[in-house]
């Protein structure tokens, strides 16, 4: 989705939301990313869900890691500060920099390759600890910017563009995030924008580590027929869990969700999330049958896309550190220094 | 029971009361007052380590200067373990070498133990299971206490029986050495303050030790006398040091993986801010420390807290520095205040996990890949651990770069005896060039990457300062002065140089070297860092009394002020003592001051124990001498 440079000027007629910013306001610079790769559209997504919730733009960190989904945060909330690090262990840098200021939303984008290859280990134990943030793996199954080799999420006996027959059974992130214990976790597609722009509403609603795998087919390298992550395959093969509407908190409903019914699900900050079950019985509250949900799915060759697992009640790793509410980042030496007294104090414990 | 049992068929003894003297004929022992060399052979994971450090501060406590070592293997149980302690009222802090007495509690180290006596010397040994005379030397002398003997009689349960063995020895060699068992007593009032049952079979067993030295052993040659020459310094390891100075230098994240000699940084961290920094109100923490899964990922974080405006630190030692070094490069380049303690031990790989070195000087100095360059600092002692940890954070948001405090296992582990620690509380932190919403709202022009002030230092905003002034995007790759991606040449090249302008500001900024003159007009100097410092103190003023004059420069820091060419340029010849192979230090003087590397001499000590006074003074002495004889500068590593 290359667009053309336009003009930073806003129309008068540009509808604002509460917070008085027009969608132009959360874009970001051109992208240079080829044509109709599915990341852009990714991109596309995060600009609604921030615009329609009324987030203002700088009150957002936007980190990755390296590859093409990582260059994305340059393409949207350009008034952000962002933060392109090194290749697999944005988790790390996101939970650093969540650890200085815990009055930003984090939102960590990544790739296929850097998340579940170089940065699994990184990946894992974010999940594990909880860090607040909405991290969003732009999934097309190869290495985008390195031209085309197999990442590790690549199905066994998919083909690539060379070729080649990829014999290594894949690493299935959301499988990964609901075991490590991720309180929100779901799978979207790219070109599903309808679907996606809630999903990451919800993300960056949930008070704790949320998880989003995003099929982002790469038009360059992962588009053939062969691939199972290719824009026509995964059209083909797309099995919806749900359909979910972020609103703001109003109203309060218990969770209980029956066939067909729209159930709100209150979040831990007092957001609501709808979710609106496409399948009778289906429970995102239930973290095992989420997984058993998506392996049997998976096994007749369907990609369950939607929210799979939500635990509304989720609390992060501040709340397990005990940390100020105020923002660490903004403490001074009356907070943090224990000053000459107490330190006469202790040179005597040491005589 | 006899109470010291000489060797079978051991000379008889020479004479006065039948059981009590064991030296052989002939042999002098070594007499001397608060000044020796004392070790302790134990078995790792037998409880010794409390017994020994309580050895070493009742002697403290007496006003006598002690220096201890802890010489451990990389081993949680079973393997041998040394506890040197040098009583030396002259106050020489460092090793000096030779022991004088051994107390040999480990069977398996004997041999070893026994031969590193000096002639003359004393062991005690545990005689409850008599040894042949082929186990004993003939010039030394010989205390057998029959220590297993006494714990069996007295305790039933086998931990106890181990334990407190221990502290029966102590007592016993309280009484042999003059040490008042009313210091020790006290000392386990303080430890064991409102735990009366421990306190109360500790003085017991103390006692058991005291009791039967005073009945059945004689003196030694050894004595500690009561001085007055420890005053107000206080007595601390450098790891507790330096989480002590990141605590009052206002450190609020730190991410570490545990790595010996390292770990018990972040874990005295960890003590000290639950101490003083919990808000009594709330209960709320002013900190957060996470136990990262790698040394990548507690890097990434201190990177990401650092780049968010939070004061970070990670430690670790050198296989962690590997790990970390692309993080490096990224906070080098994307200029992010980043501390990283390491505390060094012997390597390359696994190397002497346990053993100490000053290896890791070029790895730090250059770490990452491409042109990078990084602020080192050196402390000598726990005092300055606690100083320039403070100074690294400010030094790091000042500079916004990589700071690196490079300690080592000697002072980080062991026990120092140091000047107080102390605090100006009307400093305020240097939070370095970081621009506010009202500085952005007036105006000011924002380029993150420009040089406005001269000094290679461009001014940054952190994240959710402003809604639409300031905002920028962090990167590896070259941008240019506005922050904006970038692959000009031009672009890329005035980040390098103004890089580089920023390294001469550190220079600048850094703690200056200290200058130690010599008592005689010289050519000679000698140039030395961090935890060597108190061996050289003592070779400087052995190597005076031999008439080799030196004027002695302690590098505090990297970059090189200027003082340090000066001082190069003083001299017709430098030695350069480190404790590495490679000679790193040497190597970076010569790297960084275009120096000729035939005026610095190679003093190197690299077996993994701290290097000794005794070692520096055979070293230059012999290079000196030999120079002299040959009338010419020889660059050749000496001896
Ligand atoms: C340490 C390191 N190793 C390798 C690379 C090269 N590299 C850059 S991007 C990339 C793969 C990116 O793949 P993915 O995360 O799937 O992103 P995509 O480009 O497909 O969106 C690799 C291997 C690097 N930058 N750093
Ligand atoms: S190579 Fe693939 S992933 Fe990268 S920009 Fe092009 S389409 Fe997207």
């Amino acid at each position: 989705m290359t667009y053309l440079a336009k003009p930073r000027l806003h129309h008068p007629t540009l509808a604002t939301n509460k917070v008085g910013y027009t969608r132009r306001d959360y874009e970001g610079k051109i992208s240079t990313l080829c044509a109709g790769c599915g990341h852009d559209s990714i991109s596309a997504a995060i600009i609604e869900a921030c615009w329609e919730l009324d987030i203002e733009p700088h009150r957002v960190a936007k980190l990755s890691g390296i590859g093409c989904s990582s260059k994305t945060p340059d393409y949207f909330l350009g008034a952000s500060h962002g933060f392109n690090t090194v290749h697999g262990r944005m988790p790390s840098v996101l939970t650093g920099a969540n650890l200085a200021n815990r009055d930003l939303l984090y939102l960590g984008v990544s790739g296929d390759g850097d998340s579940a290859s170089i940065g699994l280990g990184q990946f894992a134990h974010a999940m594990r600890r909880g860090v607040r943030m909405a991290y969003i793996v732009e999934n097309n199954g190869v290495y985008g910017l390195t031209k085309g080799q197999f990442s590790a999420t690549a199905d066994q006996g998919s083909k690539s563009k060379k070729g080649v027959v990829n014999t290594d059974s894949p690493v299935d992130l959301v499988a990964m995030a609901l075991q490590l214990g991720a309180s929100y976790v779901g799978r979207g597609f790219s070109g599903n924008k309808a679907q996606l722009v809630p999903l990451i509403k919800g993300a960056i609603s949930h008070g704790g580590a949320a998880f989003i795998d995003v099929i982002s087919p790469c038009v360059a390298f992962n588009n053939h027929p062969g691939s199972t992550k290719s824009y026509d395959y995964v059209r083909e093969h797309n099995e919806a869990v749900s359909r979910i509407d972020f609103i703001s908190g109003r109203e309060e409903i218990t969770v209980d969700m029956g066939p067909g019914e729209v159930v709100d699900v209150r979040q831990h900050d007092g957001t609501l999330l709808r979710l609106r079950s496409l399948h009778p019985g289906y429970d995102p509250g239930d973290r095992h049958a989420a997984m058993a949900h998506m392996q049997r799915h998976q096994e007749m060759g369907e990609v369950v896309t939607g929210l799979l697992f939500v635990d509304p009640l989720a609390s992060d790793l501040h709340t397990a550190l005990n940390t100020s509410d105020r923002p660490l980042n903004a403490l001074g030496p009356a907070e943090l220094c224990p000053g000459a007294e107490a330190l006469a104090r202790l040179n005597a414990s040491l005589r | 029971m006899s109470a010291v049992r000489p060797p079978e068929g051991a000379k008889a003894p020479s004479g006065g009361s039948e059981a009590h003297e064991v030296a052989s004929v002939g042999v002098i022992p070594i007499e001397a007052v608060n000044d020796f060399v004392i070790k302790f052979a134990n078995v790792n994971g037998s409880g010794s380590a409390s017994a020994n450090e309580l050895f070493a501060k009742a002697i403290l406590r007496m006003g006598v200067p002690v220096s201890p070592r802890n010489i451990f293997p990389s081993n949680i149980q079973g393997l041998p373990t040394w506890y040197e302690v040098r009583v030396t009222e002259a106050g020489h802090l460092g090793r000096r070498g030779g022991t004088d007495m051994m107390v040999a509690m480990n069977p398996q180290t004997w041999d070893a133990d026994l031969a590193e006596l000096e002639p003359g010397g004393y062991l005690f040994y545990d005689s409850t299971r008599p040894l042949p005379p082929s186990k004993f030397r003939d010039d030394i002398r010989v205390i057998g206490m029959p220590l297993t003997e006494i714990c069996n009689a007295v305790y039933h349960d086998p931990r106890q029986r181990q334990l407190f063995k221990n502290i029966v020895y102590v007592g016993a060699l309280a009484i042999l050495l003059g040490i008042e068992p009313e210091v020790v007593e006290k000392l386990f009032g303080e430890q064991y303050k409102g735990k009366e049952k421990l306190l109360a079979s500790n003085v017991q067993a103390l006692h058991l030790g005291c009791d039967f030295a005073r009945e059945n052993l004689e003196p030694l040659g050894l004595r500690v006398r009561r001085a007055d020459k420890v005053g107000n310094r206080i007595f601390v390891d450098g790891n507790s040091a330096a989480a002590l100075g990141c605590v009052y230098g206002g450190a609020t994240v730190a991410a570490w993986y545990p790595i010996t000699p390292s770990s018990s940084v972040a874990e005295a961290f960890q003590k000290y801010c639950t101490k003083f920094r919990v808000d009594p109100a709330t209960g709320q923490h002013r900190f957060a420390i996470v136990q990262a899964e790698d040394e990548l990922a507690s890097i990434g974080m201190v990177v990401g807290a650092g780049w968010n405006g939070a004061r970070a630190f990670t430690a670790t030692s050198g296989p962690g520095i590997s790990l970390m070094s692309e993080f490096i490069g990224l906070a080098y380049f994307a200029e992010i205040p980043v501390t990283i303690i390491d505390v060094q031990r012997g390597g390359p790989s696994t190397g002497m996990p346990t053993r100490t070195q000053q290896a890791d000087i070029l790895a730090c100095a250059y770490a990452s890949h491409g042109d990078t360059r990084h602020v080192l600092l050196f402390p000598e002692d726990p005092h300055e651990c606690f100083e320039q940890a403070a100074a690294a954070l400010d030094l790091a948001d000042r500079l916004q770069t990589p700071v690196f405090l490079m300690t080592d296992l000697d002072i980080g582990m062991n026990q120092r005896l140091c000047a107080p620690f102390a605090w100006d509380d009307s400093v305020a932190y240097d939070r370095g060039k970081v621009m506010s919403a009202e500085e952005l709202e007036a105006g000011r022009d924002f380029g993150r990457y420009k040089d406005v002030d001269g000094d290679g230092i461009p001014w940054r905003t952190l994240p959710g300062t402003h809604p639409t002034k300031g905002s920028y995007f962090t990167r590896g790759t070259t941008r240019d002065a506005y922050a904006r991606y970038s692959e000009r040449g031009p672009d890329y090249i005035y980040n390098m140089e103004r890089l580089l302008k920023k390294f001469a500001t550190a220079a600048t900024l850094v703690p200056q070297p200290v200058l130690h003159p010599a008592a005689e007009k010289t050519e000679l100097g000698v140039i030395y860092f961090g935890s060597t410092s108190p061996a050289m103190h003592e070779a400087l003023q052995a190597l005076e009394a031999r008439g080799i004059h030196l004027d002695a420069l302690r590098l505090r820091a990297f970059p090189f002020p200027d003082s340090v060419v000066q001082f190069l340029a003083r001299h017709r010849q430098v030695f350069v003592v480190e404790q590495n192979r490679d000679a790193q230090m040497r190597s970076l003087l010569v790297n960084e001051l275009d120096i000729d590397p035939a005026r610095l001499v190679r003093v190197l000590h690299f077996d993994g124990t701290p290097i000794t006074a005794r070692f520096i003074v055979e070293a230059i002495g012999t290079h000196v001498h030999k120079t002299q004889a040959s009338g010419a500068a020889d660059t050749k590593e000496p001896a």
